[in-house]
């Protein structure tokens, strides 16, 4: 026996693997697989389709363009870049409840955030609040690194420097007297960016980790002194500042300003007439760009989209079409049984 | 150190002048140093340790996809342009130079080892007067070494003398030219007579002049002069590196090439690189993809000059553009950024994978039990781990035939004596019982002097002989008087023969067996055991066989002094001359005939005549003067031949099996239904390689008809394969119908392709090797190559190997098909190296045949397994990897290419940039590997059951330019699906918290996120065979895709690597919105669900053959494999004749020299070192090739 194993030295060995013999499951597109899943799909998609179509449908949204382009319009004044501290105000009226949670939104449209250097134009190190980058901020910021007379620019980079400076105050008008309503503002960037991504360096007051540094040039405030009313909320993890670093992938996006959840308002804007004061910084004429506030509350799914309803319904329907295409060409030709 | 040495000897010697001749003087080392001739050490390997890396490397980057990945990593560091971080290109090239790194120093070392076991052998060299232990790489030209028996030849030598008679020594060079017969070397009378004396060596100052080193092994000319005299040298006096001596005791030899310069080594050039079909297809799709890629990048770039100058310039303000860049600049910068995004469309890991796959596919070759022969103990071997997608697109095999479709053993196996058929077995009812291993074997153990290897299971014959039948007696002992056999034996008892023929040898070991022992011979007589009693018969003559006379005869007289005729021959030639009386005897033996031809036997028919002592006087001077005629000596001679074999008196007829490997028969038919043509190329004759034909079901009785070309002149062979061709399509036209077309890189090849011709019915060509010769002339070729691809069946006999090669490189050149060429000896190997596959049968003669092939196995049978299994499945697997992975490329990258339109054109790439980096090399790399090493549409016993399901393969169906269009199409839509459905459900909305969720980094996440998610189900989609690995595979890639991700996302690899992971939290914030999952969800299906519906609607409308058998094996069980049964063919009156013989040795028998062993010139190859006399079957031809005629230089 001993002689024989030892003869057969080169026997490749016997197992499922070499043999491929690996044991296998062997599906196949049956037609009583794929018809009758098409159906379920369809019937599925169908039944999603509905719940968030009708899901849709109950979220408000008010949207309202206040760029000034036609001199009707109220803030016409304020676009022309020349004018300074221009405040405009935008009158509008809500018929019915709209409930709360609201949300306020700046919207902008034609803004290219998502421009390759744009995005790129950041250094991550000097938000995290690593003070050797305060010094020598990173070469991605170029042409916003240093000012020209060669001080750091902190914080630095064409993301920082363009970071949208409208600020806005909504009031109910009752009985002819305006009633401000109370903007939360606490909470309206992500976790992470507010406790991970950017830190304050660990100096205090805050304003020392800034010396021998500018602000951006396009700022009129340094980042220390973003939020005078909270001492909290300053440098580099100020909600404004968080939620506007987090750039948009679209060319038009808009981004979350404040929550209205406080006191009178904290179940929604009742009906009524209303009135937006805003102060008119940021200029986007140049480029062909609109600006636009946006009230809208939200739901399970997130904020106001048919195209997600309408496409499952518009799917889940073709699916059932297609089933009995299938079935028409299945009972018709078979399967060829013939070798 | 040493290899340093040699590294700068190296160098040295390029810049040395190419050399014009040797010239060296024995035991002189300081004489030879001058010429700086290389030394015995050898060197095979390419690196060393200070060399690899940047030999290596240089060598990688020479590949293209290589090089334009180092462009990319150039260009990406260039800040301008650079769109990805560098690590994006970095990781996967590494990934891949390290691996192609790893496995050429992995090979290099065993080079290295090799090399050094073979540089560290030990020979004796004479060194100052005395014999001492050298390593063979210590060497030198002109040194004087000692060689014993069975060792290696250890340089080319000059052989001085040796232990043998007249300084003959014998060796085997096998590992040269793959013969295993013994050749003779002699050495010359001037050297020789030194013997084995030392001092005489050690004084012997001979200097050579000779050749510069090349690579012919068969030539060798130069001079020795010793003493003021010069002796011409030959190839017989030298021993060549390679060879190994065999029963030489000892011999001595004077160094003249050492290492490098031996012609072994000259002759190891570089063999040419195969390259599969597939291969080049793939280098056009790549360069096509380059091209695509250079257009979709020039077509961004004006895009992004466009934005420029209508959105960007305005949008300045906001945007860190540099100054003086305008934007005819900004697109020339975007251009070469787009480069980088897009780069994926080009994927290097294609190639890599490639490679992983062919070497997973020869693995399981080698692995495969059923092709390993338990016999020999030999696996299959996948030598060439680049070929295997080509093994399923075989559309022409070319087979030797010895030693490949027989196993080269002749058997007697049947016979019938006066009228009488024995060889086959009855049971009590009469049926015919089939012959199987387990069946009872004849008993000889009675004669002292028989065979134990000789087999027969008949025991009615072995009873007749011993009974004392006169007629079986004569026939036995007609077997064993007529032949040209030499014995052999050593010791007492130990018989073995040496036959010039295996026929002969079968026969007379079987009168050998049935107790008519062939004891030995003189030129005048024939000793013969007749059932034990010694019997010397005198020789008086042997008309020896020819092509012509088909026969042979000896004349002998018995010790009673009755003189007797005994002829064998073929039955036709046979009849022809017997006697009146016989007529009865040759009905029956006719009928036995036929059914001996009828199964593929080899028959001979043998006869006998009583001369009387006054004719056989009066003859034997006619011969003699006949034979000393100097004008029309053959003619006289065969008329005196003619004249005596008359009136024969038939004895029987004798069947011998040129036995067939197991299976072949079946292996054909196999292969024919799945649509291969075999074409048979042997160096036997007509009359073998017909019979073979039709033993092994090539040829059969019921084709409309076989051609035989046989001309000798370029218009007969002109003439008789238009006739052919008009027979078989009377329409067919005089020009054939050539398609010319280009292809190719570049489209620079220009391709003829000689279309199929229709035929009704089946036929079959034989053509041999003179009519070859012509035929594969320039203006005949097509016309050949027309008709045989017309025909079934095509059997080429008496080719050379070189003829072989013209045939394969023919077929190859004009049918644009895939070529595989099968064989087993040295004559094999340049048709092995012309075909697109060479297939060695291993364990026989020789490697020479396996070392060159790309694929080897034992057996012949196993090429079925190899083509119908393996071969199906690597291309099945191959193409549904190419398929998949340019879908899967093309996609990823398309959705860039949209995305540009939403980004100014600024080569924002839509994923993060680590997705970029693992996307091929991890995330998607183990499921498609899972796919194309397991993936089997059906099992191989099926794949044995529908042979048909070959086809497609031949056809190129599974994986086109065509497909390629398709897969691009597919990317396409899938493209749009996945950045559109995203971008749709995303654009305008915001998280469940109210939160952002349209920015860049979740956009990315969710098409990163849908990508996978597409390409994990496309995947599953094509996986027909999903086995634990492949389930793991895939699963695994997607947990692994979201563990890497939320782990590349997670605060810790942000407070680690800052800058390296800005995406932190994207992960989290986004993976646990509904909204999100629902995009996913939509994508995914979308993607999918057209596919399957395409997919199922075409299975029910066009059905592939795949699909049926598919469909089949899921409904019913697979039919248990049906026994082959030997049908027994109706044969009408064909004569089974046939006969490895080509020119008997009448002459040397008779001859005093020959049994003095003294050397025969003309046949070196006489004496065998096998010690089965039937292994011998050496095609004659071969020689005619190899060898120069050479000059007598008998002593």
């Amino acid at each position: 026996m001993v002689k024989e194993e030892q003869e057969l030295a080169n026997r490749p060995d016997n197992t499922a693997f070499t043999q491929q013999r690996l044991p296998a499951w062997q599906p196949m597109l049956s037609a009583g697989i794929v018809i009758p899943g098409f159906v379920i799909i369809g019937l599925a998609f169908i039944g999603i389709g509905v719940a968030l179509f009708v899901t849709s449908h109950s979220i408000q949204v008010l949207e309202l363009d206040y760029t000034g382009v036609e001199n009707t319009e109220p803030c016409y004044r304020c676009s022309d870049p020349s004018s300074k501290n221009c405040v405009c105000t935008l009158e509008f009226s809500i018929d019915s409840l709209f409930e709360g949670p609201v949300f306020f939104y700046y919207g902008l449209t034609n803004y290219f955030q998502n421009y390759r250097k744009y995005g790129a134009s950041r250094d991550d190190n000097q938000l995290s609040g690593d003070l050797d980058y305060f010094k020598s901020p990173g070469n991605d910021c170029a042409p916003y690194q240093y000012n020209s007379n060669n001080k750091p620019i902190v914080p630095c980079g064409a993301i920082a420097n363009s970071m949208f400076n409208d600020t806005f105050k909504l009031y109910q008008i009752i009985r002819g007297s305006k009633k401000l309503v109370p903007f939360d503002g606490k909470g309206i960037a992500w976790w992470t960016d507010y406790n991970i991504k950017y830190r304050n360096p660990s100096v205090t007051p805050l304003k020392n980790a800034f010396n021998d540094t500018v602000k951006p040039l396009f700022w009129s405030k340094p980042a220390y002194e973003l939020d005078p009313t909270d001492p909290a909320n300053n440098g580099f993890i100020n909600q404004d500042f968080l939620v506007w670093m987090r750039r948009a992938a679209l060319p038009d996006f808009r981004k979350l300003y404040r929550r209205i959840t406080e006191g009178d308002y904290a179940k929604g804007l009742p009906a009524g007439n209303y009135s937006l004061e805003i102060a008119y910084n940021y200029p986007v004429m140049s480029f062909d760009g609109r600006k636009k506030v946006v009230l809208s509350n939200v739901s399970w799914m997130g904020g106001k989209n048919e195209f997600l309803g309408i496409a499952y319904l518009v799917i889940g329907s073709l699916c059932v079409v297609m089933s009995i295409v299938m079935l028409i060409v299945y009972a018709k030709f078979k399967f060829p049984e013939e070798d | 150190m040493g290899l340093v040495a040699s590294f700068f000897g190296q160098l040295c010697g390029k810049e040395k002048k190419p050399e014009e001749e040797r010239h060296l003087r024995a035991n002189d080392r300081s004489f030879n140093l001058t010429y700086q001739y290389a030394n015995n050490a050898i060197k095979t390997s390419k690196y060393n340790i200070l060399t690899f890396l940047p030999r290596n490397l240089f060598e990688q980057f020479q590949r293209l996809a290589n090089a334009y990945f180092l462009f990319l990593m150039i260009l990406q560091v260039i800040p301008q342009v650079s769109s990805l971080s560098w690590f994006t290109t970095a990781v996967p090239l590494m990934f891949v130079l390290s691996i192609t790194a790893v496995k050429d120093a992995n090979d290099d070392i065993n080079r290295h080892k090799s090399d050094n076991q073979v540089n560290n052998r030990i020979v004796n060299v004479l060194v100052d007067g005395k014999l001492k232990n050298e390593k063979w790489m210590n060497v030198q030209v002109g040194d004087i070494i000692k060689l014993e028996n069975n060792q290696f030849v250890t340089a080319d030598l000059l052989l001085l003398s040796s232990s043998e008679p007249l300084n003959l020594v014998y060796v085997e060079t096998a590992e040269l030219d793959g013969e295993t017969n013994l050749k003779v070397k002699q050495a010359l009378t001037v050297t020789g007579e030194m013997g084995d004396n030392i001092d005489a060596l050690a004084g012997f100052n001979g200097e050579v002049r000779c050749e510069p080193p090349n690579n012919r092994l068969d030539k060798f000319t130069g001079t020795l002069s010793l003493n003021g005299q010069t002796a011409a040298l030959d190839n017989d006096k030298v021993l060549l590196r390679g060879c190994t001596l065999r029963n030489t005791e000892w011999c001595f030899g004077l160094v003249i090439f050492g290492g490098p310069d031996t012609k072994l080594m000259q002759n190891s050039g570089k063999t040419t690189f195969k390259r599969t079909s597939i291969d080049h297809l793939m280098n056009v799709l790549v360069l096509c993809i380059f091209g695509f890629l250079a257009s979709m990048c020039t077509f961004l770039a004006i895009g992004n000059a466009i934005w420029e100058s209508r959105e960007g310039s305005m949008f300045v303000a906001f945007l860190p553009l540099e100054k003086g860049v305008d934007s005819s600049l900004s697109s020339f910068l975007s251009f070469w950024s787009y480069i980088i995004v897009l780069n994926t469309l080009v994927p290097i890991s294609l190639y890599v994978s490639v490679e992983i796959i062919r070497l997973g596919n020869s693995f399981f070759i080698d692995w495969d039990r059923k092709m390993y022969y338990p016999k020999s103990d030999t696996p299959a071997q996948a030598r060439t781990t680049t070929l295997n997608e080509e093994l399923g697109q075989i559309k022409y095999i070319f087979s030797d035939k010895t030693g490949t479709l027989t196993q080269n053993i002749m058997t007697f196996n049947k016979c019938s004596i006066s009228g009488k058929a024995y060889g086959e077995l009855f049971d009590f009812t009469g049926h015919r019982v089939e012959i199987t291993e387990k069946t009872e074997k004849v008993d000889f153990s009675w004669n002292q002097l028989a065979d134990p290897k000789f087999v027969f299971h008949d025991h009615r014959l072995l009873e007749t002989v011993k009974e004392g039948n006169p007629d079986a007696q004569a026939f036995f002992r007609l077997l064993a008087l007529c032949h040209t056999v030499m014995p052999d034996e050593k010791k007492e008892g130990e018989l073995y023969y040496q036959a010039q023929s295996p026929d002969e040898g079968a026969l007379v070991t079987a009168a050998r067996n049935f107790g008519f022992v062939f004891r030995s011979r003189t030129p005048e007589s024939i000793t013969v055991v007749e059932m034990g009693k010694q019997v010397i018969y005198e020789l008086l003559a042997v008309l020896d066989f020819n092509n012509v006379r088909k026969r042979m005869s000896v004349i002998v007289r018995s010790p009673e002094g009755k003189l007797t005729l005994f002829c064998k021959g073929a039955d036709t030639i046979i009849f022809e001359r017997l006697h009146p009386s016989c007529k009865k005897l040759v009905e029956v033996t006719n009928t036995h005939l036929s059914d001996y031809a009828g199964e593929g036997l080899r028959t001979l028919a043998l006869a006998y005549k009583d001369l009387d002592e006054s004719f056989m006087d009066e003859w034997k001077q006619r011969h003699h003067e006949a034979s000393t005629a100097l004008v029309e000596r053959e003619e006289k001679l065969d008329e005196l031949y003619e004249e005596i074999e008359k009136d024969l008196l038939l004895l029987g007829a004798t069947a011998v099996e040129d036995k067939l490997q197991d299976g072949v028969p079946q292996t054909i038919e196999q292969l024919a239904k799945a649509d291969i043509k075999i074409w048979v190329l042997t160096g036997d004759k007509q009359e073998t390689a017909e019979n073979i034909g039709y033993s092994c079901n090539m040829l059969r009785e019921e084709m409309k008809e076989i051609f035989i070309v046989a001309a000798n002149t370029a218009e007969g062979v002109k003439e008789e394969l238009q006739n052919a061709r008009r027979k078989m399509s009377s329409s067919s036209a005089d020009k054939p119908s050539v398609i010319k077309a280009r292809a190719g890189l570049f489209w620079l090849q220009k391709t003829e392709t000689v279309q199929d011709e229709e035929v009704d019915g089946e036929y079959g060509l034989v053509i041999n090797g003179h009519s070859l010769a012509f035929a594969l002339e320039k203006d005949l070729q097509l016309e050949l190559l027309r008709t045989a691809c017309m025909c079934q069946t095509v059997i080429c006999c008496r080719v050379t190997p070189l003829q072989k090669a013209q045939v394969v490189q023919l077929v190859k050149k004009y049918k644009q098909a895939v070529t595989l060429a099968i064989g087993d000896g040295a004559n094999d190997v340049s048709m092995i190296k012309a075909a697109h596959i060479g297939v060695g049968i291993s364990g026989q003669e020789g490697m020479q045949a396996v070392l060159s092939s790309d694929f080897s196995f034992a057996q012949f049978r196993y090429l079925q397994r190899l083509l119908l299994v393996h071969g199906r499945w690597s291309y099945l697997r191959m193409c549904k990897f190419l398929q998949y992975f340019f879908y899967k490329n093309f996609t990823f990258t398309f959705v860039h290419f949209w995305y540009a339109f939403f980004c100014g054109f600024s080569a924002q790439t839509v994923y993060d940039e680590w997705f970029i980096t693992l996307y091929n090399l991890m995330y998607t790399a183990l499921p498609v590997l899972g796919l194309s090493i397991f993936d089997q549409d059906v099992n191989d016993r099926w794949s044995f059951q529908y042979p048909q399901l070959y086809t497609p393969g031949q056809l190129n169906q599974y994986f086109s330019k065509k497909a390629f269009v398709r897969c691009m199409m597919k990317s396409c839509y899938s493209s749009l699906i996945l950045f559109f459905i995203p971008w749709a459900a995303m654009h305008d909305t915001v998280r469940d918290d109210g939160k952002d969720i349209a920015d860049y980094q979740s956009f990315a996440l969710l098409a990163q996120t849908c990508l996978l998610i597409v390409m994990s189900i496309q995947l599953s989609l094509d996986t027909h065979y999903w086995t634990a690995v492949n389930q793991f595979f895939v699963w695994g890639s997607l947990a692994g895709y979201f563990a890497i991700t939320f782990t590349m996302y997670s605060n810790g690899m942000f407070l680690i690597f800052t800058s390296a992971f800005p995406f932190i939290g994207t992960a989290r914030n986004s993976l646990n919105q509904p909204n999100v999952w629902l995009t996913i969800f939509l994508t995914s299906l979308l993607c999918i669900l057209p596919v399957v519906a395409f997919r199922f609607i075409l299975i029910q409308l066009r059905p592939t053959i795949n699909d049926k058998v598919r469909h089949k094996m899921r409904k019913e069980a697979l039919p248990a494999p049906t026994k082959p049964v030997r049908v027994k063919r109706i044969s009408t009156r064909r004569s089974g004749y046939a006969f490895s013989h080509s020119q008997g040795y009448g002459d040397l028998v008779t001859s005093r020299k020959f049994l003095l062993k003294i050397p025969v010139r003309t046949r070196p190859a006489l004496f065998t070192e096998t010690d089965s006399p039937l292994a011998q079957n050496q095609p004659q031809h071969y020689r005619t090739i190899t060898e120069e005629p050479e000059g007598s230089q008998s002593p």
